[in-house]
């Protein structure tokens, strides 16, 4: 793997992308799956991989390569194996957001469907804002403030929602399975709504890999070999808060990804983060198409949260990386 | 030739410099010396523009230094901090094509010419054979010597070094200050280095500043300064000092009190 890691994540990538379109309440087996996307197959197939298939597929695959791409960035930024993507309030802020959208009981229109992922949206970049402003003391902001306000807020926020899932009771199920990761549904709309941000977000961060590198060494390091440290590091941030938001404003908030993926990549390929964030993209999308697969199959017809899996699975994984940590020339 | 004129540096509502006065010429080596809270760090993280000054001017070869980008900076002025917790993941030569960054586009591509400066500036330091192995995997020594590098790879005219022999043994201690005088002298560097060790400063400087309590208070050859008369007053202890029987610089010992 450390010899060709683009080319291994590319066919790992496409195994899950297949095992995503064949897998569900019905199997789809390969060769009707070559024949729909010719155009030619069969109609139920073609109509369960176009409608329901394929656009979750993609959704999923999006959600992944954004969490790890994102998650990449901020363990560069905070310099700290344990950061995750959530770190400074994104996924309470859309947590928040989404609970508060369904304690107030939208009609079903176009909005209604759209409520919940907009609002989910606004406040997870409103909360990390605010946790900007607050860590922020005159021209710097310093890791550790934007640390320690992040986990402040999110705890704040956090017990809101606490508050008013208990208040809302016949909603709580529902805010619960959005909490959790799922429900990634809903056709090809979705993915309108994200891409754009997306792809806005994933640019920056893929051309920041020097950059990322050079904060490896501190601040102060990076600006004397010429980095404009406070400039790149809002940019980085923005980027990477703006990917998240976006992806957990559809998916809800799944977890271990963002934490995991970097690990991965960085033992198979290294350090580099040039190297590392488009890895991180592939490796995130792979991570959670499996994961969402095996939230569809395990307890079929029942669907287990996709968030749910991500932990089962990304807990023990992650006790074996930490152990493995302990070697150098890792991290 | 680095100008600084009239230094002020505050963190928050403390003073640390007052009114700085300094000259460093291309081709000397300036060790800055002094007690420790003198402010000799604080003096190179303002010069190095890592932290903003209140009042006064740093000019490099007449240029106004304070107001270029980060990126004009570091093509003028290089740093070799003290080698504390590196990342211990890169191989040395990435970290030694790092000091390439003011000169690389904004995708941060290192071209073959860019890793040619990285490996012969390896070579000077005497690394080249390190150049695969990984930063946590080599001794402290060697890590300095890779700063060293890195900073010679920046190929600036002026070096500023923070305590560059602090963890090294006697061999390798005489080894980068040897390099470094001999880089300085012969590719015309003006080098300002801080030392905490006088008998470095009077064998490698040119010349010497003595900073305290953030006010420079003498600078002159190693003779003028390292002498009882100057430096009693500010380091507050009895000194002895003889002359080097070979070299015609002085060696100073603090007094050796036996406590009855």
């Amino acid at each position: 793997m450390r010899r060709a890691p683009y080319l291994s994540s590319f066919i790992i990538l496409l195994l899950a992308l297949l095992l995503s379109i064949a897998i569900g309440s019905v199997f789809i087996p390969l060769d009707e799956m070559w024949n729909v996307l010719r155009g030619a197959g069969d109609e139920t197939f073609a109509s369960i991989i176009w409608k329901i298939r394929l656009p979750r597929t993609v959704l999923v695959a999006l959600t992944g390569a954004a969490l790890g791409i994102s998650g990449t960035s901020y363990q560069g930024l905070f310099r700290n194996p344990l950061a995750d993507p959530y770190l400074i309030g994104v996924a309470s802020g859309a947590g928040l957001g989404a609970v508060i959208a369904m304690s107030i009981q939208w009609p079903y229109s176009f909005w209604g469907l759209m409520a919940v992922p907009l609002t989910a949206f606004i406040t997870a970049l409103l909360t990390v804002s605010v946790v900007y402003a607050i860590a922020r003391i005159g021209h710097t902001v310093p890791t550790t403030n934007l640390i320690l306000a992040g986990v402040a807020i999110s705890s704040f926020a956090a017990s809101l929602t606490s508050f008013l899932m208990l208040r809302s009771t016949n909603e709580v199920r529902r805010a619960l399975g959005w909490l959790l990761g799922g429900s990634i549904q809903g056709g090809w709309t979705p993915i309108l709504a994200i891409l754009p941000f997306l792809i806005i977000g994933v640019t920056v961060l893929l051309f920041n890999g020097h950059a990322l590198n050079l904060l490896q060494f501190g601040d102060d390091q990076a600006q004397q070999l010429g980095l404009n440290v406070t400039r790149r590091r809002a940019l980085i941030l923005t980027a990477a808060s703006l990917i998240t938001a976006t992806a957990v404003s559809f998916s809800g908030i799944i977890g271990f990804i963002g934490l995991i993926v970097p690990h991965l990549m960085r033992l198979w390929s290294g350090a580099d983060y040039r190297r590392l964030l488009p890895l991180s993209l592939l490796g995130g999308a792979s991570a959670l198409l499996i994961s969402d697969v095996i939230a569809r199959v395990a307890l079929a017809p029942q669907e287990i949260p996709v968030g749910i899996v991500t932990a089962l699975a990304g807990a023990p994984f992650f006790l074996w990386v930490l152990r493995r940590s302990k070697n150098q020339g890792y991290w | 030739m680095l100008k600084i004129q009239n230094l002020s540096l505050f963190y928050s509502q403390r003073q640390i410099l007052h009114d700085i006065d300094l000259e460093v010429r291309s081709g000397e080596v300036l060790a800055l010396i002094g007690p420790n809270g003198a402010g000799k760090s604080s003096l190179i993280r303002a010069v190095s523009g890592i932290v903003p000054v209140r009042a006064g001017r740093i000019t490099f070869n007449g240029h106004d230094f304070l107001r270029q980008s980060a990126t004009q900076r570091a093509r003028s002025i290089a740093v070799v901090p003290q080698a504390t917790s590196l990342p211990a993941a890169f191989t040395v030569l990435e970290t030694v094509l790092l000091g390439r960054t003011p000169y690389l586009n904004f995708l941060g591509q290192a071209s073959s010419a860019d890793e040619q400066i990285a490996r012969s500036s390896l070579e000077r330091v005497d690394a080249l054979h390190l150049s695969d192995r990984y930063v946590g995997e080599i001794s402290g020594g060697e890590q300095q010597r890779i700063l060293l590098a890195r900073a010679l790879a920046q190929q600036t005219p002026m070096l500023l070094l923070d305590e560059p022999t602090t963890h090294l043994d006697i061999q390798h201690q005489s080894a980068l200050l040897n390099l470094i005088t001999a880089q300085a002298h012969e590719c015309n560097l003006a080098v300002l280095m801080v030392v905490h060790d006088l008998n470095l400063a009077a064998l490698y400087a040119d010349r010497v500043a003595l900073l305290e309590h953030g006010r420079m208070r003498a600078v002159g050859t190693p003779a003028d300064i390292l002498n009882e008369k100057t430096l009693k007053p500010i380091y507050g202890v009895d000194l002895n000092i003889v002359q080097h029987p070979d070299y015609l610089i002085p060696l100073i010992f603090p007094e050796r009190r036996v406590v009855a």
